[in-house]
């Protein structure tokens, strides 16, 4: 090694920083080298110094219950979790050919798919900054793959834009950007923009705009290979004799302002939607099984909490075996509790009234989604989109496109409708064959000679009728967050909640997670004073 | 017209505000609407309370609106429409004050329940 002076490494200046300007100089640093993006999650949560022998119930075996469950036994606690259902994972899962489910209300559903195919009812895409996510499932050994998150060759349609024609994303996208663009430019020309910029910037802004939009040397969008190089050829080029390129006809620009493509825009541009987007090799509930080789064995099934109660020496649980009603209570020093607010606003507990008043201020979204089984492959093989989605204004929200197995041949699965708010309760609301039906009338927009004729079979799941969630997720307001959020965190004596409800990650498995490992920090400080 | 008015601004401004969770995206904005009592019952209660109205055990329950005493108090019935209880989310912003009266006067006058009295918008605040 070289005795003299040394540049210092990166870590050595952060940390000179760091005495000097404090935590917060040292993250805008962090931020400015790339060390530290979106995520709030710290590395596996550092539990030591606990006391051995002190003992933890956990209610629920979805992600949030069993990470804490993982976490805290492996500083020491003694572990139990008491799930409902009869298997681990909770929103995360996954239906594939065999499986039986049975919904609120009665019907059945058996799922008919080919071998291999699945459905993801709840979870489906994991962001790329959802860093809590992908760490435990590195660790846990689950194999993901990209989902195809953004795909431009994927329809939009309207019902109102077109004569409600499907057009495909790219199209519609250039358009409005180029006719934006034009716009722009000829109120620079025009000198209607009120604007501080200098002559040079807004030549540069022309030459953006001109760059941007795919205008021409006069600053106009037009027919032509600049705009089709965005929008897709009529004739795209090719080889030989009479390989070049047709460009293709513009849309009239009413239409595909009609057409609100630029809600699709923004949507692609919201940091949670943004590519890459990843998904397990296999379907969603490989998470929960990877989670459940981990703690799998501190789980009793079939366990319908009743009541829960804490005092001065610990909380004790009540709960019946869903099959045989038998009663049993569990006692444990402590208790994370993950049971979703739709379930637990309505089991006795003694916790505060303000925690109460929290657990009853929080209102569920009514998701639906329908998987439909193809024949073949014929988004695929006749109109080229391989994965993504193609969204309608229709109650089905979407049809989005399978993003493994690309290519191949046989049966594969879409998903044929995600809906929420009115469409979802409305879905939501009808029995599984109506759903069917719904999803093949609306969906055939999209693809009308093959969406009917290749149909194999179909699932669907209405969250607010699952019998173990009673909606989809927690959907927190300014006020309600405002009034409820703290007193619902807050660690109360010997209880803790924990789950994607108890997070500002709501509604994704990076929210649970991170739920999760907040309040076992605070529940192991809270036992290290016991 | 004025209904559809109003139920086509809420669902605008559902679009444009920013997802904060896994949501559909841009589509599904333009749900048919509903027009009579019934078809709001069938659109955006029976996912809960079911096509009976005889409600829901799972893990907690769905509460039965078939012969319910307490539908012989219109204005809680508005009430819970409009404000939700606990997992049950707020309609007020997606049903109107028409939409309100009419599912309220349908469940009072279905399932078993008998309260013939009319309940029209002007009960809805």
């Amino acid at each position: 090694m070289d005795s003299g002076r040394q540049t210092p490494t990166r870590r050595q200046l952060l940390n000179a920083i760091g005495l000097i300007g404090g935590t917060a100089a040292v993250y805008q640093l962090m931020t400015t080298f790339g060390h530290a993006a979106e995520t709030r999650f710290p590395g596996p949560p550092d539990l030591s110094g606990g006391r051995k022998g002190q003992s933890v119930i956990v209610l629920g075996a979805g992600l949030a219950g069993m990470l804490a469950a993982y976490e805290l036994e492996k500083a020491g606690y003694k572990v139990r979790i008491l799930e409902f259902q009869d298997r681990a994972g909770g929103r995360n899962w996954s239906l594939r050919g065999g499986d039986r489910y049975t919904e609120l209300g009665g019907p059945t559903q058996n799922v008919g798919f080919a071998k291999g195919n699945y459905f993801n009812p709840g979870p489906w895409r994991i962001p790329h900054h959802h860093r809590t996510l992908l760490y435990y499932c590195k660790t846990f050994g689950v194999a993901l793959e990209p989902f195809i998150q953004f795909n431009h060759n994927a329809y939009v349609h309207s019902t109102d834009a077109f004569g409600g024609a499907p057009q495909r994303f790219r199209a519609l996208a250039a358009d409005f950007e180029g006719n934006v663009a034009e716009l722009l430019g000829k109120a620079i020309d025009q000198k209607a923009l009120d604007t501080r910029l200098t002559a040079e910037d807004l030549d540069l802004l022309k030459e953006a705009l001109r760059g941007w939009g795919m205008l021409d040397r006069d600053m106009r969008y037009v027919k032509g290979d600049r705009s089709s190089s965005h929008r897709g050829f009529l004739l795209p080029p090719g080889g030989g004799v009479n390989g070049a390129p047709k460009p293709s006809d513009l849309f009239p620009f009413d239409e595909v302002l009609k057409s609100r493509v630029w809600a699709n825009m923004a949507f692609f541009m919201n940091d949670e939607f943004q590519t890459t987007m990843f998904q397990p090799v296999g379907g969603m509930d490989m998470i929960g099984k990877g989670f459940a080789r981990q703690v799998g064995r501190l789980i009793t099934y079939g366990a319908k909490v009743t009541r829960l109660m804490q005092g001065a020496g610990g909380v004790t649980v009540t709960y019946a075996d869903v099959k045989s009603g038998k009663v049993s209570t569990a006692e444990a020093d402590f208790c994370v509790c993950t049971i979703p607010l739709t379930v637990l606003s309505q089991i006795e507990t003694n916790l505060s009234e303000k925690k109460q008043a929290a657990i009853q201020a929080v209102p569920y979204s009514p998701g639906v989604k329908v998987a439909l089984e193809m024949r073949r492959r014929f988004w695929e093989e006749d109109y080229a989109i391989y994965g993504g989605h193609s969204f309608t204004n229709q109650e089905i929200g979407l049809v989005s496109y399978p993003n493994d197995r690309l290519l191949s041949d046989g049966p594969a699965v879409l998903l044929g409708a995600f809906a929420n708010g009115p469409g979802g309760l409305h879905l939501g609301g009808m029995t599984p064959e109506e759903r069917i039906e719904a999803a093949l009338e609306q969906g055939s927009v999209f693809h009308p000679d093959s969406y009917r004729k290749e149909f194999l079979n179909g699932a669907s799941v209405s969250w607010s009728r699952v019998p173990w969630a009673m909606g989809c997720c927690a959907r927190w307001n300014e006020d309600t967050r405002r009034e409820h959020y703290q007193d619902l965190v807050a660690l109360e004596d010997r209880i803790v909640l924990a789950g994607e409800h108890a997070s500002y990650v709501g509604c994704w498995m990076e929210g649970s997670l991170l739920s999760a490992l907040d309040a076992i920090t605070r529940l192991h400080k809270r036992a290290q004073e016991a | 017209m004025k209904k559809l008015a109003v139920g086509l601004a809420t669902l605008v401004a559902m679009a444009v505000v920013p997802a904060a969770a896994d949501e559909p995206g841009p589509g599904g904005t333009k749900p048919p609407v509903a027009r009579t009592g019934a078809d709001v019952y069938r659109m955006y209660c029976q996912a809960c309370h079911m096509a009976d109205a005889k409600g829901a055990v799972g893990a907690a329950a769905f509460p039965a609106l078939a012969d319910n005493p307490r539908m012989g108090t219109t204005a809680y019935a508005i009430y819970v429409i409009q404000e939700g209880k606990a997992g049950m989310p707020p309609f007020k912003a997606m049903l109107s004050r028409e939409q309100t009266a009419a599912v309220v006067a349908y469940l009072r006058t279905h399932f078993g329940n008998s309260y013939p009295e009319p309940v029209t918008a002007a009960d809805v605040p």
